[in-house]
């Protein structure tokens, strides 16, 4: 195959990525959106089997070793992506992404041992900025893939003059990739590597859990700009241009996903620097909550004439989307309005309730977006709150300074009643208290959110 | 390749990133993000190509190693993309199949 015919390839499937993209921004054409990346991105891979750069012939050299990688890359990733739960997504989808960054730093690094002195200095720079990026995305997602699984602290991590290692470490970064420049060498080129993989780590690590997905979304769109530079230093077109897009729609999104969330991207990355450290809690421990029985739980939304169900993480850990379905399907054949109300960023990221309930077949126009279901509050008689805690807390309108100070809430406070299935006392994931559980129109109902959910269609039957 | 030539493209491409995702509604970020993520995947491409190229034997087990790792991001990628928007389909037709299958 020729130069002309091979790039014509790229050009079309640089093409259906510009279309997949397209897609997948409208509900109804996502899933052909999706399957025609697919089809470019395999046309793409298998076009590079059958094209002779120059000086070399076909078959390629190490056949035997790509096809083996390719295989075992399917291998593992096919399985994990089938068999994960839909709860556990998000950290999957930030794993992929790592090391999708990962992968274009090794290139990086492969082709800069081979070029070596022969190197332009266009090529260097493209190198040391895909290898730099590369490593940031690669360390910089397995420590948010770590939060979401709740390998570790959810939680911001500040210590102590952290701000001056961060900065210390990005100017050693920085340093070394002009080393790298100026000097040339594979040393510096790995010190290189080593900073930036340390400094993707603590990057992370200041985030709070509930922005973990605005920063796997930035650090989705920053392996996109380094495969476009892993594409300069190979010279071929179709990775310029597939990065390229992945890094200007993934940039697009993160503002995007920003916005939903009601926080600016500086305050997301920097906020655990700048807010003033939380009060304890200690008041609150000696406060006490109204707490009900199923049958209580029943009765309140028996006699309601709306009800607004709040689902969150809650909910789909613990599998209940099915029984929740099976209690609106309860309360609407008794003639009661049921809504449900999702947050935009209701689970572990934009969309994400939307997915858990579509796959418990809830119809598509009994969810409703916040910015619906809010005027609607006030005429609402119960909010039952499923496993939600962050999305709710009035904190975010009336304590400045708090970690989700500013993000826009449901306002179930407005309901005449409210109903919190909560597993515990223990706060959301941005771990901060919720003043609502205390307010005299709240009942909690303790317990996994299935079994408690199983109890109140118990209860609502025998009524 | 002329790098006038490569701006060129790569400025394009900025614009048609930023016009093609302009409007999307927060139930699709997700999937979005996810589709995007597996299209930089193509970075298998260039995998491949290094591979190609190696001649030592430390060159030949890191792009090796890239290749693994582009594939997962790649095929993983589209895959779980595909069994998000799965959920989605049909929200006339399809879902009332659907559930009428399930009364059976």
């Amino acid at each position: 195959m020729n130069r002309t015919i091979y790039d014509l390839i790229g050009l079309s499937a640089g093409v259906m990525f510009i279309l997949a993209l397209k897609g997948l921004s409208h509900p109804r054409t996502a899933r052909r959106g999706n399957i025609l990346g697919a089809i470019g991105a395999t046309i793409a891979t298998i076009a590079v089997f059958f094209y002779a750069s120059e000086g070399n012939e076909l078959p390629l050299n190490n056949l035997g070793w790509i096809l083996g990688a390719i295989a075992f890359g399917v291998l593992v990733g096919v399985p994990a992506a089938r068999k994960v739960q839909m709860t556990a997504m998000p950290q999957l989808v930030a794993l992929f992404n790592g090391v999708g960054g990962g992968a274009a730093a090794l290139v990086a690094i492969v082709e800069y041992l081979k070029l070596g002195d022969t190197a332009s200095t266009g090529v260097v720079i493209a190198t040391v900025f895909t290898v730099l990026v590369g490593c940031v995305s690669f360390s910089g997602s397995i420590v948010t893939f770590l939060k979401l699984q709740e390998l570790m602290t959810t939680r911001p991590v500040v210590f102590p003059g952290g701000r001056f290692i961060i900065a210390a470490t990005l100017l050693g970064t920085v340093a070394s990739a002009v080393w790298v420049v100026v000097e040339l060498g594979t040393t510096p080129l790995l010190i290189l590597a080593a900073l930036s993989l340390i400094f993707g780590v603590l990057f992370v690590l200041p985030v709070g859990g509930a922005d973990v997905p605005i920063v796997i979304s930035l650090l989705n769109a920053f392996t996109g700009l380094t495969v476009a530079a892993g594409g300069y230093v190979l010279d071929a077109t179709l990775l310029i241009i597939a990065g390229t897009l992945v890094g200007a729609s993934g940039t697009i999104l993160t503002r995007l996903m920003a916005e939903a969330m009601g926080r600016s991207l500086f305050g997301t990355l920097f906020g655990a620097f700048t807010a003033k450290p939380q009060e304890a809690g200690s008041a609150s421990e000696t406060r006490t909550v109204k707490s009900g029985t199923p049958d209580d739980v029943a009765i309140l939304l028996n006699y309601a004439r709306r009800v607004v169900i709040v689902p969150g993480f809650g909910l789909a850990v613990a599998q209940a989307q099915h029984t929740v379905r099976e209690l609106a399907d309860l309360l609407t054949a008794k003639g009661i309005d049921v809504a449900y109300g999702i947050h935009p960023v209701a689970g572990r990221m934009p969309g994400h309730m939307n997915v858990l309930l579509a796959e418990a077949n809830v119809p598509y126009e009994q969810l409703s977006e916040m910015d619906e279901v809010n005027p609607t509050f006030p005429q609402t008689d119960v909010a039952l709150i499923i496993g939600a805690n962050d999305v709710v807390n009035p904190a975010a309108k009336t304590t400045p300074g708090c970690p989700i100070y500013g993000m826009p809430i449901l306002d179930v406070a407005q309901a005449g009643n409210v109903i919190f299935l909560k597993r515990s006392m223990r706060p959301g994931f941005a771990g901060i208290e919720n003043e609502l559980l205390f307010d005299p129109k709240t009942t909690l109902l303790f317990g996994d959110a299935k079994a408690s959910l199983t109890k109140v269609v118990g209860a609502l039957k025998a009524l | 390749m002329d790098l006038i030539a490569i701006v060129t493209i790569f400025v394009l491409a900025v614009f048609v990133g930023f016009e093609v995702v302009s409007k999307v509604s927060s139930t699709l970020h997700t999937p979005l993000m996810s589709g995007a993520n597996a299209i930089h995947g193509v970075i298998l491409v260039g995998a491949i190509i290094v591979a190609d190229h190696s001649e030592t034997n430390l060159e030949l087990g890191l792009s090796v190693a890239a290749i693994v790792l582009a594939t997962i991001n790649m095929v993983g990628g589209f895959v779980v993309t595909d069994r998000m928007l799965e959920m989605f389909k049909g929200k006339s037709g399809g879902r009332a199949n659907q559930s009428s299958g399930d009364k059976k």
